[in-house]
C-alpha cells in the first residue's frame, strides 16, 4: 500500500477525456515523477489530487483516507502540500509573514480566531520560521516583500512555506520550469536534501529529463490521460513505448 | 390581459434606459475590461447635452412690442429667440420644439469626443491596476462630472419637454382591438422605446457586420492573440469606449422629456445598470439588453396596486431581490460566460 | 504597552493627546476674527469626526486588509441608529445598553449579509452589498414604515419599525420601562450616561477664544480610542496578518490549509459592527434615526474617507474622515463674500478673477474638490494621504541623511499599506 493511491480515475471536460482510468501508486518516502508530453493530463492529474478538480469517478486515497469531496485547504491539513509551476506566494507581505502563515496553519487549523493576539509575541513560530529561513538561505531577505523577490528565491520561499508543514506529501509542478541551468541543479540538490533529512514523500511533474532522472526513483508516464508504465528511471530510459509517446506516433 | 399588456408598456420605457447604460458598460467591460462607475454620469452627460442645446437654441433678445400691454400697463417686453431671425418665424419654432431629438445630432461628436478623451486621459491608465481601484477612480470621476453639472446648471431637475407631436397619450388598447380607454400610453414613451431598438440594433449590427467589429469581438474574447496578429487593437477599443459613451448620452438626450434631468440622475441609474449587467452576465452584450427589459418590465409589474396590496414594498426591492437571487444560484448571470470575473 | 511595540504606542498615544485636547486644536482663532468660520471645535461637528472615524477604522478592517470592497456599509449604520433609537424608546435613555444593542444588531446583519455576499468576490461583492444596502433602506423607507399597530390603535408601531421618511424619533408616549418618560418639564429625556447628559456641556473662555468641552464629544472620543486601539491590536494579530493574506493571494492561502472564508466572514463582521457602533452613537448624540442614513452615497462617503486617508494604515481612516467631515461643514460654508474679503488685498480686476476661479470649488460646491482629491488620490497616492504624508518625510529624512550617504538600511521599500 503506498501513501496515494489513485484508482480508476477519470475526468471528462466535455468531449474531451482528460483523464481516462489512471492508476498511480506512490510509495512512501520514495520521489516519484510523472512525465508525459504537453496535454497528456499531468495537470489535471494533480489538480484532482488536490481538491481543485473533482474526478468524475475513481478514488484517491492519501494516507488510507479519502481526498475526494474535501476542499484545498482541507486536504492540505491531511498533509499535502503544493508547489506550484509559477511561484504562488504572499506577493504583498514580507518573507517573514511567508513562512510564519503555514506556521500558524499547522498549529491552529484550517481557522482561528486569534485577534488579539500579537504576532511578534508568538515566540515559537517566529523561532520556527526563522528557523526555515536559515535552512533555505534567506535569512537576509526576511523582511523584504515576497513580490520584489528573484523568481528563484521566490521558488525557494514556496518551498520553505511548504516544508514549514511538514508535510506527508509535497506535489511540485514543474518546480524547475523557466530556470537557468545553475538554478536547475540548486534546485535538484535542495529536493535531494529535503527527500534524504525530512522523510518527505515527492511527487513530481516534470519536462526537463535531467531533473528527472537525477531524483527519481520510480517513473509514470502519461499519455492522453492514460499512464502507458511506471518503472524504474533505468528501465523507463530505453522503453519503446515511451519513445513513441513523446515522439509521437511513427507514420 | 388588459393590465398584463400595460405593465409591459410601462416596463418597456425604464427598461429601455437600463438596457442602453448596461449596453454601454457591458461594451466597456468586455472591450477593455474596466468596470466604469462613470457610466451613469455619461447618461447624464447626453441629458444635459439636450438641455444645453434647448437653451442655446432660446438664446433671445428683447424686444418692446409698443401695441402690447403687460398687467401694469407698460409696454410688453417680447423676447425673440435668434433661431427665428435666422430661420424665419415658422422653421425657428419648430427647430425649438424639436430641440431634444435634434440634440442627438450634437450629442453623438460630443460624447464620442468625451468617451475617447476619457479613455486615453484616465481609463488606460488603470488597465493594469485591480478593479477595485477602476471603481474608484471612475467613481471619483462620475462624482467630479455630476458637481461640474451642478455648478453650472444647478440642483434643480430642469424640464425639458418632448416636441409639441408627441406630447399626450394614445389609446394602445384600440389599436390591438381592446376596449378603448384601457391602456393608455404616452407617445414619447413608445418613441423612446423605438429609439433604444434602433440603437441596440445599430451597435450588434456594427459588431456583426464590419470588419471593425469583427476585429473587436475577437478581441474580447482573446485580445492577446488579436494582439499577436498584428491588429492594434487598443485604438479599436478607445473608439469602443467613444461608441459606449455615446451609446449611454443618447440613452440620457432621449430620457429627458420622461424625466426632468437633474444632476443625479446618472448616479440613480448607475446603480441598477450594474445590477441590471451582472444579472445580464458580465461581459455578454445580450444579456444586458435582456436583463434591462426583463427588470425593467419586472419592475413595473411589481407596482401593480395588487401586487403592492399582497406584499407591500415589493416595487422598491424587487430588482435588487432578483439581483441577489441569481448571483446566488448562477453567479455568471442569464447570459455570462462562465469564469468572466467570477473571482 | 498594553500589547503594542512602541512604535504603535507612540501612535496611540499621539491620537489620545490630539483627540483629548480636540476642543483647542481645533479652535486656533479668536472669536472675533475673520478666521474664526474656520474653527471646528463646537461639539456637534467634533462629534461628527469621531463618529465618522469609528465607521471609517471599522471599514478599512474590511477593505484595507481583505480587499473586499464593500459598497453597502452603511446599512449596518443604519441597522446600528435604529437599533440604539428602540433601546431609547423601550427600555431607557443610557447609552451603554443602547451602544451594546446596536453593535449586536448590525453584528447579526452582518453576519446575514456577510454570509451571502462573501459567496462571490471583486464586483460581484460589491455589487450584492450594494444590493443589499438599497434594499435595506427601501425597506426602511416604506416597507417597515408602514404602520403595524393595526387600525385605529395609537401605540408604538404607528409608523412602523423605521418610521419612514421622517425617520425614528422620540416620543412622549415610548414605555422607556428602566427610565423616565417625560421629565420633570414635560419634554422628551435625553440621551444620557448614568444621569451625564450627553448634550451638556462646559464653556471657558480665555481671552478672544472660547472653548466648548461637551460631554457628548469626550464620550465619542473615548469610544473612538478604544476602537482605535483595537484596530491596532487587530492588525499587528495573526488574525490581522491571515486577512492580508486573503488578499494576496487566497489560492496560496487555501493550499496552506487556511480557509480563506470564515477569515473574511470575521472581518466583514467586525467592520459591520463598527459601523452599528458609529450608527449607535449618533442616535446617542441626536435622538434621531431616519432612512438616508443607508442610502447608498452613504456607503459611497465611507469608502471615500478610507480611501482618502490610506486604505490598510492604521490612522488613514480616521484622518480620512476628519477630512471630508471638515471640508463638508467648513470649506462648504464659505460664500463669495468671504472670497471677496480674502482676495481683497490684490487690484479689483485679479480679485474678480481670482474668486471666480476658486468660487466652483467652494461653498456648495466642496463636493466638486472632494471628488478631485480623490480622484488624484487614487491615481497617484494608492495609499492616501498617510503615503502623501510619508512621502514627505521620507524626502526631507533623505535630505538630511545626504551627507552620511545613502543607507539602505534607511530606506526600506515603502511599507505595503500596513504601517502607520
Amino acid at each position: 500500500m503506498g501513501i496515494l493511491e489513485v484508482k480508476g480515475v477519470n475526468k471528462r471536460f466535455g468531449g474531451l477525456q482528460a483523464l481516462g482510468d489512471v492508476n498511480l501508486s506512490v510509495q512512501e518516502n520514495t520521489v516519484h515523477a510523472i512525465i508525459g508530453p504537453n496535454g497528456a493530463g499531468k495537470s489535471t492529474l494533480l489538480n484532482c489530487l488536490v481538491g481543485k478538480l473533482i474526478p468524475d469517478t475513481g478514488s484517491v486515497m492519501f494516507d488510507g483516507n479519502s481526498v475526494l469531496g474535501r476542499t484545498p485547504h482541507e486536504i492540505n491539513q491531511m498533509g499535502i502540500s503544493r508547489v506550484f509551476q509559477t511561484p504562488e506566494i504572499f506577493g504583498d507581505l514580507t518573507v517573514m509573514e511567508n513562512v510564519m502563515i503555514p506556521c500558524f496553519a499547522r498549529r491552529d487549523g484550517a481557522y482561528r480566531m486569534h485577534a488579539f493576539e500579537t504576532v511578534a509575541n508568538e515566540a515559537t513560530i517566529v523561532a520556527e520560521a526563522e528557523q526555515i529561513l536559515e535552512d533555505v538561505n534567506m535569512q537576509d531577505k526576511r523582511d523584504m516583500h515576497a513580490a520584489s523577490l528573484s523568481r528563484g528565491d521566490k521558488r525557494r520561499l514556496e518551498m520553505a512555506m511548504c516544508l514549514v508543514q511538514q508535510p506527508k506529501l509535497l506535489l511540485l509542478d514543474e518546480p524547475t520550469a523557466g530556470m537557468a541551468r545553475a538554478d536547475t541543479n540548486n534546485t535538484i540538490d535542495l529536493l535531494k536534501e529535503i527527500n534524504e533529512t525530512r522523510d518527505i514523500t515527492m511527487c513530481i511533474i516534470e519536462h526537463d529529463m535531467h531533473v528527472v532522472f537525477s531524483l527519481a526513483e520510480r517513473i509514470t508516464v502519461l499519455a492522453q490521460g492514460t499512464p502507458l508504465v511506471e518503472d524504474t528511471p533505468d528501465n523507463i530510459k530505453g522503453h519503446p513505448k515511451v519513445q513513441e509517446a513523446y515522439l509521437g506516433q511513427a507514420h | 390581459m388588459e393590465a398584463i399588456i400595460l405593465q409591459v408598456l410601462n416596463g418597456l420605457d425604464k427598461g429601455s434606459a437600463y438596457a442602453l447604460i448596461a449596453l454601454g458598460l457591458t461594451l466597456i467591460f468586455g472591450t477593455l475590461g474596466v468596470v466604469n462607475f462613470a457610466h451613469g454620469a455619461l447618461f447624464m452627460l447626453g441629458a444635459f447635452c439636450a438641455v444645453t442645446l434647448s437653451r442655446i437654441l432660446t438664446l433671445s433678445r428683447e424686444v418692446i412690442d409698443e401695441t402690447q400691454k403687460d398687467f401694469l400697463g407698460n409696454p410688453l417686453k417680447v423676447e425673440i429667440p435668434y433661431v427665428h431671425d435666422i430661420f424665419g418665424e415658422t422653421l425657428g419654432a419648430t427647430i425649438i420644439d424639436w430641440s431634444v431629438p435634434l440634440a442627438i445630432i450634437i450629442a453623438i461628436p460630443i460624447m464620442i469626443a468625451f468617451g475617447v478623451a476619457m479613455e486615453r486621459g484616465l481609463i488606460k491608465y488603470f488597465y493594469k491596476r485591480p478593479h477595485a481601484d477602476q471603481i474608484l477612480v471612475t467613481f471619483g470621476l462620475a462624482i467630479v462630472l455630476q458637481e461640474i453639472i451642478k455648478y453650472f446648471y444647478g440642483a434643480n431637475p430642469i424640464p425639458t419637454p418632448a416636441p409639441e407631436a408627441f406630447i399626450g397619450s394614445f389609446d394602445f388598447g384600440a389599436l390591438i382591438g381592446m376596449d378603448p380607454n384601457v391602456i393608455i400610453y404616452p407617445y414619447w414613451r413608445l418613441v423612446y422605446f423605438a429609439f433604444a431598438m434602433i440603437i441596440i440594433t445599430a451597435v450588434f449590427a456594427f459588431l456583426q457586420f464590419t470588419t471593425f467589429g469583427m476585429v473587436v469581438r475577437a478581441g474580447m474574447a482573446d485580445r492577446e492573440t488579436v494582439g499577436l496578429l498584428g491588429i492594434n487593437i487598443d485604438r479599436r477599443f478607445t473608439i469602443m469606449f467613444g461608441i459606449a459613451a455615446a451609446v449611454a448620452g443618447l440613452a440620457g438626450v432621449m430620457y429627458t422629456p420622461i424625466v426632468a434631468p437633474n444632476y443625479h440622475m446618472g448616479m440613480d441609474f448607475l446603480v441598477l445598470s450594474f445590477v441590471v449587467v451582472v444579472v445580464g452576465g458580465m461581459g455578454s452584450l445580450p444579456g444586458a439588453v435582456l436583463a434591462g427589459f426583463l427588470l425593467g418590465i419586472l419592475e413595473s409589474f411589481a407596482s401593480m396596486g395588487a401586487v403592492i396590496d399582497l406584499i407591500p414594498g415589493i416595487n422598491q426591492v424587487i430588482i435588487y431581490l432578483v439581483a441577489i437571487v441569481i448571483l446566488l444560484i448562477r453567479p455568471r448571470g442569464l447570459m455570462g460566460r462562465k469564469g468572466v470575473m467570477e473571482e | 504597552m498594553l500589547g503594542l511595540n512602541k512604535k504603535d504606542f507612540t501612535l496611540l498615544l499621539i491620537v489620545v493627546i490630539l483627540t483629548m485636547l480636540a476642543p483647542f486644536i481645533l479652535n486656533p482663532f479668536p472669536e472675533s476674527s475673520d478666521l474664526a468660520q474656520f474653527n471646528a471645535g463646537y461639539p456637534d461637528l467634533m462629534q461628527r469626526f469621531v463618529i465618522f472615524g469609528i465607521f471609517a477604522i471599522g471599514f478599512n478592517i474590511l477593505f484595507g486588509l481583505t480587499g473586499y470592497l464593500s459598497f453597502g456599509h452603511a446599512a449596518f449604520l443604519g441597522v446600528g441608529s435604529y437599533a440604539a433609537m428602540w433601546v431609547f424608546k423601550l427600555l431607557g435613555m443610557n447609552v451603554l445598553p443602547a451602544l451594546a444593542i446596536s453593535v449586536l444588531m448590525s453584528g447579526v446583519f452582518a453576519v446575514l449579509i456577510g454570509y451571502i455576499s462573501l459567496r462571490r468576490s471583486g464586483i460581484y461583492f460589491s455589487i450584492l452589498t450594494l444590493a443589499f444596502a438599497m434594499m435595506s433602506y427601501a425597506l426602511a423607507y416604506s416597507v417597515l414604515a408602514t404602520d403595524m399597530d393595526g387600525p385605529g390603535q395609537q401605540g408604538l408601531l404607528q409608523k412602523g419599525l423605521t418610521g419612514g421618511e421622517t425617520g425614528l424619533q422620540l416620543t412622549l408616549q415610548d414605555p422607556r420601562i428602566l427610565g423616565t418618560q417625560t421629565t420633570e418639564t414635560g419634554n422628551t429625556p435625553v440621551p444620557s450616561l448614568f444621569g451625564l447628559e450627553m448634550r451638556s456641556s462646559a464653556e471657558w473662555a480665555v481671552g478672544d477664544w472660547l472653548f466648548t468641552f461637551s460631554v457628548g464629544y469626550y464620550f465619542c472620543a473615548v469610544i473612538m480610542l478604544i476602537a482605535f486601539y483595537l484596530s491596532i491590536r487587530i492588525f499587528r494579530s495573526p488574525f490581522g496578518m491571515m486577512l492580508r493574506a486573503v488578499k494576496s493571494n487566497q489560492q496560496r492561502m487555501s493550499y496552506t490549509g487556511l480557509n480563506p472564508k470564515p477569515y473574511t466572514l470575521a472581518a466583514f463582521v467586525i467592520s459591520g459592527m463598527y459601523a452599528g457602533l458609529a450608527g449607535g452613537l449618533m442616535v446617542a448624540m441626536d435622538p434621531l434615526a431616519g432612512p438616508e442614513r443607508m442610502f447608498w452615497t452613504a456607503s459611497g462617503e465611507v469608502v471615500l474617507m478610507t480611501i482618502l486617508g490610506g486604505a490598510g494604515t492604521l490612522i488613514g481612516p480616521v484622518l480620512g474622515a476628519g477630512v471630508i467631515k471638515y471640508m463638508e461643514n467648513i470649506i462648504s460654508k464659505i460664500n463669495s463674500t468671504i472670497l471677496h474679503e480674502w482676495f481683497a488685498f490684490m487690484p479689483d480686476g485679479i480679485e474678480d478673477a481670482m474668486v471666480t476661479m476658486v468660487y466652483p470649488f467652494i461653498g456648495k460646491g466642496w463636493h466638486l474638490t472632494l471628488g478631485i482629491m480623490f480622484m488624484l488620490v487614487v491615481i497617484f497616492l494608492p495609499g492616501g494621504l498617510v503615503e502623501g504624508g510619508q512621502r514627505i518625510a521620507r524626502l526631507f529624512r533623505r535630505r538630511k541623511d545626504k551627507p552620511s550617504g545613502g543607507d539602505p538600511e534607511h530606506h526600506p521599500k515603502p511599507a505595503p499599506h500596513v504601517a502607520e
